[in-house]
């Protein structure tokens, strides 16, 4: 039986290749602004309708549908699969829901890909949201306690016996932090950290909220996003794009994060993202699959690496995951920094970028961190996050992911044309590096088609 | 955007008094629906000669062919509509429609008989019944009676429609010199003005130029296998546009401005079309338009201009701003992209151009001359570009809407409005799907013979033409 299965089983062929072959978000609105009464739900069947408007595709079955959002309601377990019920798409396309911190958007982007590239999926569609707004706020542990042995209860005096463990301080809702359950810490004061243990400049990070303002309503101006985005309730713009911001304004506002350390305090509200509701959606198909249905390769989605520190007991910082793994995912594939005409780093703070940079300049991180030979590499501020990144978008966690890879996959698709169109048929490629909660860290590499 | 009064006079205890007081009462108008009866009751054909005969063959014969034996003078009509026909007034009958066929007079004592036979069916005919001349228009190389009887059509058609009553509408179909009735054009025109897709369109006459065009396998869906993009897409007469498009059949492109993205959207997805967002005004609108059409969907074969505005003041108060952004949305847009497209190569398939005018462009209206200045320059725009598309079979026209219930109208004083709805034969308001029906006719491949002209969906109102 055996030697029959292994003679007719063929050898395992090469992956084929996973695009993007567009995308659609929402623009991201301010917490407690436009969208507060929006849910996850309604946002992300929001921008997968938009996404099925622009691709048409209205009533297709599409592969797979995977999403997630960080901040998520109980209720709301399957919050994919509940927004492509309320969605334009075939009620028969299934779905999943993904969860890995800041990480989420991009994450689905990499599982379905890869399921494409192993010819399980012809066609997905990936995508996040989160909402500040509309986050759920739970009972206290105590109470949750005394509630469910209520339920368990059979006799009145077991009743009584569990109401009677009540203290008023235990009606107190349990309202969502973003700090770490084992540090307690807020991920700003864990970025202050390491914004001091590289001593990064509160001018340097005010340069790069600056720029990314600039880039991102440069790009909004150029018409870039009329195919990226479709208004959602009445907006129509990134709601925390402030295009007339200036390094006045923005040295003159007072730090916020690292208030307690010895080094002075250089986070501020101006150069770290705002609390943020959105979301996004990319779509992704084998190039059958795109030929089929009339639709244009973008990108290529051609690797991923996660990675994770040890923020709780070593000594690097929360945001740092990404530092180590886009040298193990370059070295995969014999492939250096020089080699991305194009990197995007989320801009979860200004001082994650520079502190990501300054690593992989640091000829002493290169060694004994890296296991290289000295300096890891350079980004020069021309190839780095061109459109603008999250401290002027907008940074609704799960959906940062998203927004990403659709603005890298068209961003590459223009360069190659233009190159392509110049005589050069040399690949272009893009690095992606998106830091997480958890120490966590996911990072990719796209090539334009 | 409901019209109370029109509930009012058609329902319970006000409707009696509405009738007891001689108060206006407009009737409910039928609109198309899929499936719906060409006509719901006999038709009478008038008029004597070959052309009336084959008007008469074509409404009687069923669907698939005459029914043989078949004289062998009879024009050739391939599809016939299978109605009841009568050729002569019979009493006691509630008649649907009364086709007037007077290609063929010669003095103006010709138009005698056919009139007088229409007159006595008309106390009795249905409700939105359907009266529809067939002429030829006065040339001034005519003989002067017979120019006077061509052109007296013209005067008692208009007049007629202003007397009917019950939601019924007059129309006609004025053919050039070298048309046969048998033309595309002049076939689907009159099944147009027969239907209640032209709900809406009263006393218009609309002629045919040429013998170009092509007719439907399927009246349904006459648009099967086209592409067309439609401007201004987003809301109001834009979505009923692309709605109505697609249920004849074609794959639309929905257009609007980004920041009207959310409704392009719910509009695209309940069409079964894309949502392309595009400010028409754009330099590359053109380029963009058919770049999308060609890749998304293979080719182009209409464009609708639709996008429009309106920025209202009187020319005293006029600033260069409000002046500029209406000619440029709604004028200069299109020619843009018209140009686009007819230098690209990629627009040669018997393309149809429509475009939206508006009665406004034609009589005026105080407050709107850039508005009108707009409008009127539609009516000119297609009737010099129609020529540019004929020898690939294509064309382009123009509809002018009258007052059609919109957001847009919607904002006109409470008195205003009330006036401005009742100004016109039908008096009411019209409603998008009228507009939107107007335009998929013209859009559609039998309409190729129709050249450079603009048809009105005003319900005969008052003023202008």
């Amino acid at each position: 039986m055996a030697s029959t299965r292994d003679t007719s089983t063929p050898a395992p062929a090469a992956p084929r290749a996973a695009y993007v072959l567009g995308g659609n978000r929402i623009p991201f609105a301010r917490a407690g602004g436009r969208y507060a009464q929006a849910s996850n739900q309604d946002m992300l069947t929001a921008a997968l309708d938009g996404l099925v408007a622009r691709y048409g595709l209205q009533g297709e079955r599409i592969g797979e549908v995977a999403a997630g959002a960080v901040l998520k309601h109980s209720r709301d377990f399957n919050l994919a699969r509940e927004a492509v019920l309320g969605s334009a798409l075939s009620p028969t396309t299934p779905a999943y829901d993904v969860q890995q911190a800041c990480a989420t958007g991009l994450e689905t982007v990499v599982s379905l890909s890869n399921k494409i590239r192993l010819g399980q999926l012809e066609s997905a569609v990936a995508g996040g949201v989160d909402t500040t707004s509309d986050a759920p706020i739970a009972v206290s542990d105590r109470l949750r306690r005394v509630l469910l042995d209520l339920s368990h209860a059979k006799t009145p005096q077991q009743r009584l016996k569990a109401i009677a463990r009540l203290r008023p301080k235990d009606l107190a809702p349990a309202t969502p932090r973003t700090s770490e359950p084992r540090t307690h810490l807020s991920m700003g004061e864990h970025q202050a950290l390491t914004t001091a243990q590289w001593g990064i400049s509160r001018e340097a990070q005010d340069e790069v909220a600056l720029r990314s303002h600039q880039r991102l309503a440069a790009a909004w101006d150029s018409g870039f996003f009329d195919d990226l985005v479709t208004p959602y309730r009445g907006l129509t713009r990134d709601a925390n794009l402030r295009p007339d911001t200036s390094m006045e304004k923005l040295a003159k506002l007072k730090p916020t994060f690292g208030l307690s350390l010895d080094t002075p305090a250089t986070m501020t509200a101006g150069n770290s993202t705002p609390l943020t509701d959105g979301a996004s959606t990319v779509l992704l198909g084998s190039a059958e699959w795109a030929a089929e249905h009339d639709l244009t390769p973008l990108a290529a989605v051609v690797d991923a690496e996660a990675g994770a520190v040890d923020f709780v007991h070593g000594v690097d910082g929360l945001l740092m995951a990404p530092v180590f793994a886009v040298p193990r995912l370059l070295a995969r594939h014999g492939l250096t920094l020089e080699d991305f005409q194009y990197v995007e780093i989320h801009e979860a703070f200004a001082s994650t970028v520079l502190t990501t940079l300054a690593a992989w300049e640091s000829e002493e991180f290169g060694r004994e961190r890296l296991g290289l030979d000295g300096a890891f590499g350079k980004v020069d501020v021309d190839r780095l996050n061109v459109h603008g990144s999250s401290l002027a978008a907008g940074h609704p966690f799960a959906a940062t992911g998203g927004r990403i890879v659709a603005t890298v996959a068209k961003e590459l698709h223009r360069r190659r044309a233009a190159q392509v169109a110049a005589g050069d048929d040399a690949p272009v490629r893009a690095l992606v590096s998106i830091c997480a909660a958890g120490g966590l860290g996911l990072t990719a590499i796209l090539e334009a088609a | 955007m409901t019209d109370t009064y029109l509930e009012l006079v058609n329902s319970g205890f006000t409707k009696k008094l509405a009738k007891q007081l001689g108060l206006p009462r407009p009737a409910r108008l039928r609109r198309h629906q899929p499936g719906q009866p060409l006509l719901d009751g006999p038709a009478l054909v008038l008029g004597t000669g070959p052309d009336a005969d084959a008007v008469a063959t074509l409404l009687s014969s069923p669907a698939g062919g005459p029914a043989d034996p078949r004289p062998d003078d009879a024009p050739v009509v391939l599809d016939g509509w299978d109605l009841e026909v009568h050729r002569h007034p019979a009493p006691d009958v509630r008649y649907a429609a009364v086709v007037l066929v007077l290609t063929g007079v010669e003095h103006p004592d010709d138009l005698t008989q056919p009139v007088l036979a229409a007159a006595s069916t008309l106390k009795s005919l249905r409700s939105g019944a359907r009266v529809v001349t067939i002429s030829r228009p006065a040339l001034e190389t005519d003989a002067p009676a017979v120019a006077a009887a061509r052109q007296g059509v013209d005067g008692f058609l208009r007049s007629l429609a202003k007397e009917l009553r019950g939601g019924a509408t007059g129309n006609g179909l004025a053919l050039a010199a070298d048309v046969p009735v048998s033309a595309p054009s002049v076939v689907a025109g009159l099944r147009f003005f027969l239907s209640t897709r032209s709900a809406f369109v009263d006393g218009q006459l609309l002629e045919v130029d040429s013998d170009a065009g092509e007719l439907p396998t399927d009246w349904e869906k006459p648009l099967a296998g086209k592409v067309a993009v439609v401007t201004g897409a987003a809301r109001g007469i834009g979505a009923a546009i692309a709605e109505v498009l697609a249920r004849d059949g074609a794959t639309v492109v929905a257009v609007d401005v980004p920041a009207a993205g959310e409704q392009l959207a719910a509009v695209a997805n309940r069409v079964k079309g894309t949502a392309l967002q595009l400010d028409v005004t754009a330099d590359d609108a053109g380029e963009r338009i058919l770049e999308h059409a060609r890749t998304r969907h293979g080719r182009l074969d209409v464009v609708v201009h639709n996008a429009g505005i309106t920025r209202d003041k009187l020319l005293a108060n006029m600033s260069d701003d409000k002046w500029s952004s209406v000619l440029a949305v709604n004028i200069a847009a299109q020619l843009r992209i018209n140009e686009a497209l007819l230098t690209s190569g990629d627009f040669v398939d018997a393309p149809r151009i429509v475009a939206l005018a508006s009665t406004s462009g034609i009589a005026g209206n105080r407050g709107q001359t850039n508005y009108a200045a707009s409008k009127g320059g539609v009516v000119g725009m297609v009737r010099a570009t129609a020529p540019l598309l004929t020898p690939f079979g294509g064309t382009a026209n123009a509809v002018a809407p009258g007052f059609i219930e919109t957001d847009m109208t919607a904002r006109i004083p409470a008195v205003t409005r009330q006036v401005a709805r009742r100004l016109n034969s039908l008096q009411q308001g019209g409603l998008p799907v009228d507009v939107a029906e107007t335009i998929a006719f013209l859009a559609s491949p039998a309409a190729g013979g129709i050249v450079g002209r603009t048809l009105r969906v005003c319900g005969q109102n008052m003023v202008g033409r």
